[in-house]
């Protein structure tokens, strides 16, 4: 079967010189759930813009078995559904409901199927009071959902989530925990939270100087790199 | 903050606010150019114009002293070229300035009062104004509570450590307009990965109803008696 996402020798530079991405390989199967772990810096997030097409480095990245290109990138994009780390990033639109249909709009569906993607998805996450809101008004908890609901309302075969706890407390962490198990998708999750990797993932990759330096049980490579805080 | 106030406002209920953002705005354009163009030292429509306004108050329910207060901010600029057209020896052109001024600001800020600003937003955008230019207002309406609070943690941050002073706000202007920029970096990020291709497509606008359509005869029809009524008695 192929896989979901596959990543061959990924490689990437920024503006300045910084070598950001140092030869990764990378493969994500159907329903897996895989921890993105590593200290700051290591190429994770940037990383993750590479499977959205939003970067663009040296090596191969195939999203359900199309090369992400110029002729892919819409597909691709509709595949795979990223989550940013600031939720006010994501939430440019003036009120929740607009913002959550933004994307199922570009995707061509009609205003009117939008408008029920939109409902459906933030019932979904548990902020369908928030609809006529502006995203200003809304708790981080909240921005985090709404901001997951904008991505989820385009039916993602992969969710890929950037640091999903920051800012959240620890009911806020709880309530997002249990709308991520509910979720069929694949995915990939970038964090330092130990706690919501073990909620989710099985799996973990440790990255380090822009490469992939574990890829195995997430408790092995907890263990290995002393990550859990708890323990360390 | 000002516009925080305004946000409150046109989130409130009243017949006003019920009414299709479109008319509002053709109405307020009427009004405008109504004011703009009556000719000299005309203290009878000005005192109509501003009976006209408070009636807009009224039904929007919006607290006067506040609106009168608000519409202020226009006196310093209109009082500025008032201050030229006295020293050029003509005092009426100075008051008709001042005036209208102040009842254009008062007119506006009752629509603004009265309606949300991404209904507002979707009127002009249906009223053909271009596209792009409402992208920017929206979006600067929506990051400027983002940058202003971010300058607020800069304020704090300076303060806790001795002292908000000139020098130092003058550079944390450059950090703030780096940080925007870095931040409006991401942002298009976003809106890349849910599939923006330059355009940004919106949901079914409001429909007008008979009441909306009411609103925009009476108001117009209003608008010329107040133009053109004094002048015919």
């Amino acid at each position: 079967m192929t896989p979901l996402i596959e990543v061959r020798d990924l490689r990437f530079r920024y503006e300045d010189g910084t070598l950001a991405l140092d030869g990764v390989n990378f493969t994500l199967g159907a329903g897996e759930t895989v921890a993105l772990l590593g200290p700051n810096g290591s190429g994770k997030t940037t990383f993750v813009l590479h499977l959205n097409g939003l970067l663009a480095g040296e090596g191969t990245v195939s999203v359900c078995g199309m090369h992400i290109d110029k002729a892919h990138l819409p597909a691709v994009r509709r595949k795979v559904g990223l989550v940013f780390q600031d939720a006010d990033e994501q939430l440019f639109m003036p009120t929740v409901l607009e913002d959550v249909c933004y994307g199922p709009l570009n995707l061509g569906l009609d205003p009117k199927e939008a408008l029920a993607a939109a409902e459906r998805t933030l019932r979904q996450v548990g902020v369908e009071h928030a609809r006529d809101k502006a995203p200003y008004h809304l708790s981080a908890g909240e921005k985090r959902r709404v901001a997951l609901a904008g991505v989820l309302a385009m039916q993602p075969e992969i969710l890929v989530l950037d640091e999903p706890t920051t800012f959240l407390d620890p009911p806020g962490r709880r309530a997002l925990v249990e709308v991520l198990r509910g979720l069929p998708q694949a995915k990939l999750i970038v964090t330092h939270d130990v706690w919501l990797a073990r909620a989710l993932a099985r799996r973990a990759v440790f990255f380090e100087h822009g490469r992939i330096v574990a890829d195995g049980v997430l408790e092995d490579v907890l263990a290995r790199f002393a990550w859990d805080p708890a323990t360390a | 903050m000002h516009h925080a106030v305004l946000d409150r406002w046109s989130r409130g209920a009243s017949l006003l606010h019920a009414r299709d953002a479109r008319m509002k705005v053709l109405l307020l354009l009427a009004f405008l150019v109504a004011v703009a163009t009556t000719p000299g030292f005309a203290p009878a429509h000005w005192a109509i114009y501003g009976g006209a306004v408070l009636a807009g108050v009224a039904l929007a329910r919006l607290p006067l002293p506040a609106v009168l207060f608000r519409a202020a901010v226009v006196l310093p600029f209109s009082m500025a070229f008032a201050g030229f057209s006295l020293l050029a020896g003509d005092s009426s052109r100075a008051c008709a300035l001042v005036a209208k001024s102040y009842l254009s600001a008062a007119a506006v800020l009752v629509v603004a009062g009265s309606t949300p600003l991404p209904k507002l937003l979707r009127a002009l955008e249906r009223l053909r104004v271009p596209a792009f230019l409402v992208l920017v207002v929206q979006f600067l309406y929506r990051y400027l509570f983002v940058i202003s609070e971010q300058a607020q943690h800069m304020r704090l941050a300076a303060e806790s450590r001795g002292g908000w002073r000139f020098r130092l706000a003058a550079g944390a202007v450059a950090v703030l307009f780096a940080r925007s920029y870095a931040r409006a970096e991401s942002v298009h990020r976003a809106m890349l990965a849910r599939g923006f291709q330059g355009t940004v497509a919106v949901l079914a606008p409001q429909r007008a109803g008979w009441q909306d359509w009411a609103l925009l005869a009476a108001g117009l029809a209003a608008v010329a008696v107040l133009r053109f009524g004094p002048e015919l008695l």
